[in-house]
């Protein structure tokens, strides 16, 4: 039952990251209907940033302040990735829109495998290794074997993924971004006709993927304190996954996805194998699109004849 | 009234539903061997679901729809093929299809049942050509020895696909497009596409062809043009045509029945005299009541 | 005349314009990414290095790109050309194109061997001749999945991987020769694409992409884990080499094939058989393929990417049409994957990865979805084009000792991804041949052609 509870918090926390990711894949998927194949490098390129940035604040600049370092390094990485994120729209995907339907994506999967070198050469190929920051456990029940403990960093990420998904949540149901980007989603060329500038909505949505991914990113160096130029592509299908999973397009539903994907691996990893953990979040992917292809909570569709 | 006498397929209460949305809703008809029938009704009354049922790309909710590929089945046969669970039976009378109970390519392959789209789906990036003798694949499938005998050059296929070629050549005929055969099907104007269209569903050879409006968008001499052709498609004997129509004059020119669908149910069913007439047609199809309304739309009827 | 004089000054002002901003971003952009290197020291602690100076240098080059881009996208749009395509100069000679090709690709290794000597010639055939052309037939193999069938397929490098753990396990444990493994590898990794096809026959487009990722993965993932079976991340190694017939390739006096034929040892001989052995195994893809385009088999394919509910209401099986393409397509994976094996002497999930199926998707869409030319020309530019970076020895002298270009192939590599597509969305021979034809054969403009939804 500890072992339980211990391993609930871990995929809570894996499962939060993975959501954060996913609601890149599921917004850009919505509206422009591409799988974002550089969206896990994106999310690699943010943690680098923060990284770098972090060191800048404590190595150069002596600022001593723990929650003044990691809140710079993250509003600071979440600037960045967004300016690379749509730049990466304007330079690969925008001249190919409403061009051939596989064009985008090789030019995404080009994109991906160009940012995980470009970091790679820019960073060199080794782990860059930092230590973990928030640390601190706090000890939620006295098991009789070990203590279930929950770290700072785990509060931090959770609580963090929770007030953000609200956040966005809201910006999309509400405001007139949100219904600009539903109507993109709909029928982008009525609502072309209609006067919403679709060119920016779709540069808004890689904005807000990217500032997001940037926020998984920061969260990830900040857990687990290590990060290398490969760390994109794993994490990126895995956010696809749940992006599938919870149904593609729906916010909530990429949060609920990423919170199933975190657990099942980690439980899996936890009770089974850690070696095929990879294979069970693939399998489940596999098996969501064959049987559920509109997932948890996505609206199914009527082929139409 | 030959639905009654000589049925070829044979409805038995059909209801089709989507989550909440019933769009057919106990539907009964039959459809006459060597006629023409057409299913009309205003916009969102359920036809193309209909032909989705008959064809195999929606399985209904609930119903039967019986094909007699030859011969005429006793209601006896249907319901012991009913009841055998078995999609197909051959008895002395009659061959007999069940086709709920089929996926959409064995309803074309087996039954015989083919049909064309509201909007047109032709292989586009194809050649006309390529279009008719893609429609004889099951056939050329057989003749190529499941494309071992084929990969060999085999002569027994080559000859095969000389004889589809042939067929292919005496379609283009029959609607014109022999000049145009190497063109790619998308680059042709809108009515030889709808024309090819038709031909590409009778190069499977079928019993039944379900044509989902084909004369909309067609300008008059061409719908005139169609007219001929499903006609003379009918007089060939070996084809009956099922088809879906708004153009009134095509109806009431061609068709020898005429099915009343709104809201998913029937609400006529008979000749097309008999049909115009139906002052409950009238009212449901154009949703007026006024007496005046009503004699201007009878005059636009007897057109 | 007078207005473009008068233009002109505004014109440059606006590119200026550009240009800052485009610098701007770029300075961005480089923060803090290329602003600092972190590096771990001996303590493996990460220490900063400040590269002010480089990045600098980007903001300057991506000043002068922009201010150059703007000045000539305008002066295209102030010249207003319409470029009137007419047909393809080279249609009447496509035959005689082809019979040269393969003439040139026979005599090659012989005429580079007669340049060089056999010990620069080894690098040429094996690096260029060889290394193209597996990705040559993989491209073909391929083609016929995502070409044909319009069925969009990023796990194609697992069928790849079954050809050549067929070989290296059967080979071995059960010393079974080449010859005999050949068969085998591609009816297994048939078998494979019919399993793995089978249960995701009705997703479409980016789904069906995203799942065969995932079986490519999970392939891999095996391959690295059950140790027992694969050797996990060691490899197989000591695979047994290509023999002439048995008759094998070492510097021995006896049953060699240099002793055999009376002429002295050269490692080269290996090479230049491996050279004609994948020659014959991508050409044979390649006639397969082209006489599959013209029976039933292969219209049906191409119907089906034309349009999968036509071909259901014509009573083509899209199932079995869907899965033959599968496995047809793997079948000549394995092949290519046996020869991958035989070639190296040792296999191991390294070689398997994601970016070895996207390599192939991406040849296979840069030449032009189905053509089997545009295929060649894709793997020459994408291939031979990042393999020539070895070769660019004088750019020591430019950027200092410490430069080697090969640190940047995959780099360069992803970036040709993104601007070819750029270039040319739909491929490099866009057009498609019809398959029969009753008067003429003429090309079909790849705009009418459709790219498939599944």
């Amino acid at each position: 039952m500890d072992y339980f509870l211990q391993q609930l918090i871990s995929g809570l926390t894996l499962g939060s990251l993975y959501g954060l990711i996913a609601i890149g894949y599921t917004m850009v998927f919505g509206i422009i209907g591409m799988v974002n194949f550089a969206h896990g490098d994106v999310f690699m390129l943010s943690a680098f940033i923060a990284m770098i940035i972090y060191l800048i604040l404590t190595q150069l600049l002596g600022v001593s302040s723990l929650p003044v370092v990691a809140l710079t390094a993250l509003i600071g990485s979440m600037i960045v990735t967004s300016a690379w994120n749509w730049s990466i729209e304007r330079l690969a995907y925008r001249p190919l829109r409403g061009s051939f339907r596989l064009a985008p994506l090789i030019s995404a999967i080009g994109m991906s495998i160009t940012l995980s070198n470009f970091v790679q050469v820019v960073q060199g190929p080794r782990n860059k290794p930092i230590s973990s920051l928030f640390t601190t456990n706090i000890v939620i029940h006295q098991g009789a074997d070990f203590p279930v403990t929950v770290a700072y960093n785990q509060i931090i990420i959770v609580v963090g993924t929770a007030l953000l998904l609200l956040a966005f949540w809201y910006l999309v149901q509400k405001t007139s971004l949100g219904r600009a980007q539903r109507a993109c989603e709909q029928d982008p060329k009525m609502a072309a006709l209609l006067g919403i500038d679709v060119d920016r909505t779709i540069s808004i949505t890689f904005i807000i993927g990217a500032a997001l991914a940037a926020v998984a990113g920061s969260l990830y160096v900040m857990k687990y304190g290590v990060v290398t130029f490969s760390d994109g592509f794993i994490p990126g299908v895995k956010a696809f996954t749940a992006a599938v999973l919870g149904g593609i397009g729906s916010l909530p539903g990429a949060v609920l996805g990423g919170l199933i994907i975190g657990l099942i691996e980690t439980f899996w990893a936890g009770y089974f194998s850690a070696d095929y953990k990879d294979v069970a979040a693939f399998s489940i992917l596999a098996v969501t699109l064959i049987f559920l292809p509109s997932g948890l909570l996505g609206r199914p569709e009527v082929e139409k004849v | 009234m030959r639905w009654q006498t000589d049925p070829l397929l044979v409805v038995d209460h059909l209801t089709m539903r989507f989550g909440g949305l019933t769009a057919v809703n106990n539907l009964s008809f039959s459809v006459g061997r060597k006629d023409i029938t057409a299913l009309i009704g205003p916009n969102g009354a359920g036809k193309t679901t209909v032909f989705n049922c008959v064809t195999g790309f929606y399985k209904p909710t609930e119903g039967r729809l019986a094909l007699a590929r030859s011969g005429i089945a006793t209601s006896q046969e249907v319901a012991a093929l009913t009841a055998t669970g078995k999609r197909h039976a051959q008895s002395a009378g009659a061959d007999l299809y069940l086709l709920e109970r089929m996926p959409g390519h064995e309803i074309a392959r087996e039954a015989r049942v083919a049909r064309t789209f509201q909007n047109i789906r032709l292989f586009s990036g194809m050649t006309v050509l390529e279009n008719l003798i893609v429609a004889q694949h099951n056939a050329l499938m057989a003749a190529s020895g499941y494309t071992v005998l084929g990969l060999i050059g085999a002569p027994s296929f080559v000859r095969r696909q000389r004889e589809a070629v042939e067929v292919a050549k005496s379609w283009l005929e029959r609607i014109h497009l022999t000049d145009r055969a190497d063109d790619p099907a998308g680059e042709l104007p809108y009515g030889a596409q709808r024309r090819l269209e038709i031909a590409r569903a009778m190069c499977i050879d079928p019993v039944l062809l379900c044509l989902d409006e084909p004369a909309a968008g067609l300008n008059p001499r061409e719908s005139g043009d169609l007219n001929e052709l499903l006609r003379s498609i009918r007089d060939e004997g070996k084809t009956s045509l099922f088809l879906i129509e708004h153009d009134m004059s095509v109806v009431m020119q061609i068709s020898d029945h005429v099915i009343v669908l709104d809201y998913g149910t029937k609400i006529a069913d008979g000749d097309p005299k008999s049909v115009r007439e139906d002052p409950k047609v009238i009212a449901a199809y154009l949703g007026v009541s006024d007496e005046e309304e009503l004699e201007k739309v009878e005059a636009e009827l007897s057109k | 005349m007078a207005s473009e004089n008068s233009a002109s000054p505004s014109r440059l002002a606006l590119a200026l314009k550009e240009g800052v901003i485009a610098a701007l971003l770029a300075a961005l952009l480089e923060f803090p990414i290329i602003d600092y290197q972190a590096a771990a020291n001996i303590d493996n602690r990460l220490v900063l290095t400040s590269r002010f100076g480089l990045a600098m240098t980007i903001v300057a080059i991506v000043f002068i790109a922009r201010v150059s881009i703007y000045l000539y996208q305008t002066r295209v749009v102030a010249r207003a050309v319409v470029k009137v395509k007419g047909p393809s100069v080279f249609a009447p000679y496509v035959q005689w194109i082809n019979y040269a090709g393969i003439a040139a690709l026979v005599v090659f290794p012989f005429v580079i061997l007669t340049l060089l000597g056999s010990g620069g010639a080894l690098k040429w055939v094996n690096n260029y001749g060889v290394q193209i052309l597996i990705y040559v037939m993989l491209g073909w193999g391929l083609n016929i999945v995502v070409g044909l069938a319009g069925l969009l397929d990023l796990g194609y490098v697992a069928f790849y991987a079954v050809g050549a753990y067929s070989y290296a396990l059967l080979s071995t444990k059960f010393g079974l020769s080449f010859w005999i493994c050949l068969p085998l590898a591609g009816i297994l990794a048939a078998l494979w694409g019919m399993i793995l096809g089978f249960p995701v026959l009705r997703l479409r487009g980016d789904y069906l992409a995203i799942v065969t990722l995932a079986f490519g993965e999970i392939i891999r993932t095996v391959l690295i884990n059950w140790t027992d079976f694969s050797n996990g991340y060691a490899g197989i190694s000591s695979i047994p080499h290509i023999t002439f017939f048995g008759l094998p390739f070492d510097d021995d006096d006896h049953g060699t094939f240099s002793s055999f034929f009376h002429i002295a040892y050269s490692p080269i001989h290996r090479t230049i058989f491996l050279y004609f052995l994948i020659l014959t195994l991508a050409l044979t893809t390649n006639f397969v393929t082209i006489r599959l385009r013209r029976l039933p088999i292969g219209r049906a394919w191409e119907a089906l990417r034309e349009d999968e509910i036509a071909c259901r209401s014509l009573g083509i099986n899209t199932t079995t049409t869907k899965l033959t393409a599968f496995a047809m397509g793997a079948m000549f994976a394995g092949f290519a994957g046996s020869f991958f094996a035989v070639r190296q002497g040792f296999v191991s999930p390294e070689s398997f990865t994601f970016v070895e199926s996207s390599t192939i998707l991406a040849i296979v869409v840069l030449g032009g979805m189905g053509s089997q030319m545009g295929v060649v020309l894709a793997a020459i530019l994408m291939i031979g084009g990042t393999e020539i970076l070895r070769e660019l020895e004088f750019l020591k002298a430019i950027f200092g000792k410490g430069f080697d270009p090969v640190q940047y192939r995959m780099l360069l590599f992803g970036l040709a991804m993104v601007l070819m597509m750029i270039w040319r969305p739909r491929g490099i021979i866009s057009s498609r041949m019809p398959s029969i034809f009753l008067a003429e054969r003429k090309s079909i403009s790849g705009a009418n052609v459709s790219e498939g939804h599944g």
